[in-house]
């Protein structure tokens, strides 16, 4: 049986090292992982904008691509709860019934957190990760799908990590999809916030589950020129040894890391980026 | 169509999703289990101190003096007309709501009555306005109320009140004395009712 | 309904107007107040406005938690208090007619009003009827929403706001911005300037030695409102509950001004929104245990009274219902967002509300702030109308921590969704960028070779980015800096990663997912 990865769209485009290091974990683990090549989004931007008939397009192209694995898995928890939560009430809108059937039987979806501890029934997953973090719970995994503590034993359970609470952790951070821009004064508000609170833990890392929060705590940690670097949970339990040698040294994430893994011959150059394929 | 039948007509409209044949019973509602709680005088005691209110326990032998005590200071005591005589305290001047004016209430120095129950999870004394608890205003105008409840009126919960109560009496439920927290989230005891309450639990 | 001309001015709120600010025609919302994201801008920029708030939400939020981790049925009491509105609401007719005839039997006389002009005028015809010219008034969002102190105003009838928030707010001639505490925006300073400056104007005056301690100012408004409360012949009140079995009222207050108004006038008018029922005496245990913890965070608020039409030689000897609709059909109507009408009014998802605290309640433009707000009020006035109105559903980032604390179980986030795709369905035909976006992204999404097309123009974009961006993010990753409009909403305050040269898609077919 094989699991299917739902990398989401912005992995796909923008963090493809989130991906790449959930094939590595997963792989390591033991489970057979394949990426669907005809996925493209979840629908999830148009269904909280409002634009429920143009995520129909996206949910008959997810049902298809996903048919017949044995489960799903899902790297972002605001993805992973759309799945759960929204296609059926986009399939219901439409008035397919068709539609809402496929959306019943389509193989159950789990967040990255869910499927190791759940399904798997894993903790440590043999990551070595030596640097200070702290970790945000992003909304929809903590109230949506309510991952609970998953996450922070998978973290806690990682060599060298030390593990920071972070003050006010449960607070949303204010990215909030096109909130982030429809109301970017109030968003941005919220994510100074929260950027405050990650400076005042002295983490050299910040953690989280979903990549699109990442991204605007991380642009403006950036803009501050605050010193702190953003991080996928799966990037972090994918390493198996140091990613910060040095400061000006080209980790993952970075283009340079990118450009190194899209070479095709010959084995990469250490440091090895978090997540790359052994 | 006037206002009535034009809203009912609009509330039915409105409704045309709920099945004809759904009753008010066909939507379930789960009845959450009773608290259990562990003795509910000391409970009733703790709770009602909690929110800046004094009790005095006593026994029925040490009423009269308990009573004197919290009404020290007190020369013009209003009193329903129907208090029981035991309750009558010696020292103030009795003053009986026959029903007086409200300006005559706001003249008085406190007020004395019983209650009809006390709540030992909330801490709340009720007043059903029956035999000696005087009218409401009674014990809203005075800015002292002295109030007298027995260990065997103590419920538990809220639910135990809301059904040992008759619903067709107007009721007052008394949740320590007058408060306010607009200003800035900051409780302040003492706004328009009495600034003080005091309860005698007695048994 | 009036329409609302939206504003691109960046009025704070009518807080600087020289005239005590009014309710749009048909209520709920208040005149003049531009778009959310715009009076969201003006309030995040207020210094003392962010402090005030922080400081309260942050106040009340722990006072919350605590005596709701006391309560070990509390998810059950959530869940009976949920279904018991929902009992009410899909039979609420049957519970309208059941209420009328228990209150009638009880000496009460119970009125209609289909929206906020003949409420209003039910209540001024009773008031002129006793020939007076003041009310004391309980505090109360119906008769806020319904713009009741405007129409008496103008029948030559003073309303006095009795409550020491909503007296801060009209004395201060200025709006609510908090369902509970209507003057959370204000502090204790603000407040003693305004006793200070209009106590006089209205009654008497605060004594000159006011000091800005919060029992002082109690103290202040006792001596204030005590003179109005010995002598008002009539009283207006809302209702927290309206028992359908019995007719019996319920008000849920603090200060004990609500006695006062429930007690001591001859005339008693409760204005009450037809949402308010609940259909047994016995179930009102579940509201009344929910309702004082998730509210101001007490096990019991101090008062709670309870009648059922007239009690003679007890009270007020005549008793007047005003059942209001004003859109509260229109919310029944709509099979997801009816849950909204199960609202107890307590006030928890405005406290815990990351926006709400930021942007203060007068940024929502209506008596009903927050995220509660951000769902009732376009259902009650109706979306596709007014610009202003339709901004309330985008007001939040769907962080779910409202569903969490209500204590009837509203999914606020999923009614958000569902009215704003009501939005854009209203504005479908009309040419919006974002809807071009989505209308673009839609398409791209639709098929894989699509999606994989656009990413290879990124990855073209993304070398030429790699060798000319030399803003690094920490970590090492190539970042851009602010960038023109559109995107300026994004990057004004938020570097952006430069995409990678090669998405995951392309990466797992050229290495075959990084077996090759």
């Amino acid at each position: 049986m094989t699991v299917g990865l739902l990398v989401t769209c912005i992995n796909d485009a923008l963090f493809p090292d989130t991906g790449r290091a959930v094939v590595t974990l997963l792989r390591r683990l033991g489970v057979d992982v394949d990426f669907p090549a005809a996925q493209t989004c979840c629908g999830q931007p148009m269904v909280n904008t409002g634009y429920l008939d143009e995520a129909v397009p996206l949910l008959r192209n997810h049902l298809e691509a996903f048919a017949g694995y044995e489960a799903v898995v899902v790297p972002s928890g605001s993805c992973a709860g759309s799945v759960r939560h929204q296609h059926r009430l986009v399939a219901q809108r439409c008035g397919d019934p068709g539609l809402v059937r496929a959306v019943e039987q389509a193989p159950p979806a789990y967040e990255l957190t869910e499927y190791l501890v759940d399904v798997l029934g894993v903790v440590d997953v043999g990551a070595y990760f030596p640097h200070r973090v702290t970790y945000h719970p992003t909304c929809h995994s903590l109230r949506m799908l309510r991952v609970g503590d998953r996450p922070r034993r998978l973290l806690e359970a990682v060599r060298g990590l030390r593990l920071v609470e972070l003050p006010a952790a449960d607070e949303c951070c204010g990215f909030g999809g096109t909130f982030a821009v429809k109301n970017a004064d109030t968003s941005v508000a919220m994510g100074s916030d929260k950027a405050r609170h990650v400076r005042e833990t002295q983490a050299e890392v910040l953690v989280a589950g979903d990549n699109s929060c990442l991204m605007h705590i991380g642009g403006i940690l950036s803009r501050e020129r605050s010193g702190v670097r953003v991080m996928h949970l799966a990037e972090v339990l994918a390493s198996t040894e140091a990613v910060i040698d040095e400061p000006a040294q080209p980790t993952a994430g970075s283009a340079a890391a990118s450009a190194e893994a899209s070479r095709t011959d010959g084995p990469p150059r250490a440091p090895r980026p978090a997540g790359a394929i052994r | 169509m006037n206002a009535r039948d034009a809203i009912l007509a609009r509330v039915r409209t409105a409704l045309r999703d709920v099945p004809r044949d759904e009753t008010p019973a066909d939507v379930e509602v789960p009845r959450p289990p009773a608290p259990v709680l562990p003795d509910r005088v000391e409970l009733f005691a703790e709770r009602v101190a909690d929110y800046k209110a004094t009790v005095v326990r006593c026994t029925p032998a040490e009423l009269p003096e308990r009573l004197a005590e919290a009404l020290h200071g007190v020369a013009r005591l209003l009193v329903p007309t129907d208090l029981p005589a035991e309750l009558h305290p010696a020292g103030p001047e009795l003053v009986e709501d026959t029903p007086l004016p409200v300006t005559a209430l706001d003249a008085v120095d406190g007020v004395l009555t019983t209650a009809r129950l006390g709540i030992a999870e909330t801490g709340t004394i009720v007043l059903d306005h029956g035999p000696g608890q005087g009218r409401r205003a009674a014990t809203l105008v005075p800015d002292l109320h002295v109030c007298v409840v027995r260990t065997d009126q103590v419920v538990t919960g809220v639910p135990d009140a809301v059904a040992a109560l008759d619903p067709h009496r107007p009721q007052t439920w008394i949740s320590g004395p007058s408060a306010t927290s607009d200003i800035e989230l900051d409780r302040v005891e003492g706004v328009h009712g009495p600034r003080t309450l005091r309860v005698l639990l007695v048994g | 309904m009036s329409e609302l001309a939206s504003e691109s001015s960046t009025r704070r709120s009518a807080r600087s107007a020289e005239v005590a600010p009014r309710a749009a025609a048909g209520g709920a919302t208040f005149l003049g107040t531009p778009a959310f994201p715009i009076a969201a801008k003006a309030a995040l920029a207020d210094a003392q406005l962010r402090r005030n708030l922080a400081h309260a939400t942050g106040t009340i939020r722990g006072k919350r938690a605590a005596v709701v981790a006391e309560v070990a049925n509390w998810e059950e009491l959530r869940l009976a208090g949920a279904a018991l509105k929902d009992r009410t609401l899909r039979h609420l007719d049957t519970y309208l007619t059941q209420l009328e005839t228990a209150l009638t039997k009880a000496g009460a006389t119970v009125h209609w009003a289909r929206d906020a002009a003949e409420a209003n005028r039910i209540v001024v015809d009773i008031a002129r009827g006793h020939g007076t010219d003041e009310v004391v008034k309980v505090k109360s969002m119906a008769t806020v929403e319904i713009g009741l102190n405007e129409a008496l105003a103008d029948a030559g009838i003073t309303a006095w706001e009795t409550d020491l928030a909503e007296l801060i707010v009209q004395l201060g001639h200025d709006l609510p911005s908090h369902i509970l505490v209507p003057a959370i925006h204000r502090n204790r300073s603000e407040v003693r300037e305004i006793f200070l400056r209009e106590m006089g104007r209205a009654g008497r005056p605060a004594p000159p030695d006011l000091t800005d301690n919060p029992a002082d100012l109690a103290a202040a408004a006792r001596e204030h409102l005590r003179e109005k409360f010995l002598r008002a012949k009539v009283a207006v009140s809302g209702a927290n509950f309206a028992v359908a079995e019995t007719g019996t009222l319920a008000v849920v207050e603090s200060e004990g001004n609500g006695r006062m108004c429930l007690t001591l006038p001859e005339v008693l008018i409760s204005v009450v929104g037809i949402e308010k029922l609940v259909p047994t005496w016995a179930d009102l245990d579940v509201f009344l245990q929910l309702l004082p913890r998730s509210s101001t965070g007490e096990r019991m608020n101090p008062y709670t009274s309870m009648w059922s039409g007239v009690t003679p030689g007890d009270g007020p000897q005549e008793v007047h219902v005003v059942l209001l609709d004003n859109g509260r059909t229109d919310v029944l109507a709509d099979e997801v967002g009816r849950q909204a009408l199960r609202c107890i009014r307590c006030s928890a998802c405005l406290n815990v509300c990351p926006v709400y605290e930021r942007t203060g309640g007068h940024s929502y433009g209506s008596v009903y702030p927050g995220p509660i707000g951000a769902i009732l009020t376009p259902m009650l006035r109706g979306v596709g109308h007014d610009e202003q109105v339709d901004s309330l559903p985008y007001a939040s980032s769907l962080c779910g921590a409202c569903f969490e604390v209500c204590p009837v179980r509203i999914d606020i986030p999923e009614v958000l969704v569902h009215l704003r795709s009501q939005v854009v369905d209203a504005h479908r035909g009309r040419p919006s960028l974002q809807g071009a976006a989505m209308k673009a992204a839609s398409w791209m999404f639709g098929t894989s070779a699509r999606t994989a097309a656009a990413e290879k123009l990124s990855g073209l974009g993304s070398r030429v980015l790699d060798r000319t961006v030399r803003r690094r993010a920490p970590g090492g990753r190539r970042a851009l800096g602010s960038l023109p409009w559109p995107v300026s909403a994004w990057s004004d305050a938020r570097d952006t990663p430069v995409p990678p040269p090669e998405s995951f898609r392309a990466w797992w077919s050229r290495t075959d997912g990084g077996r090759r």
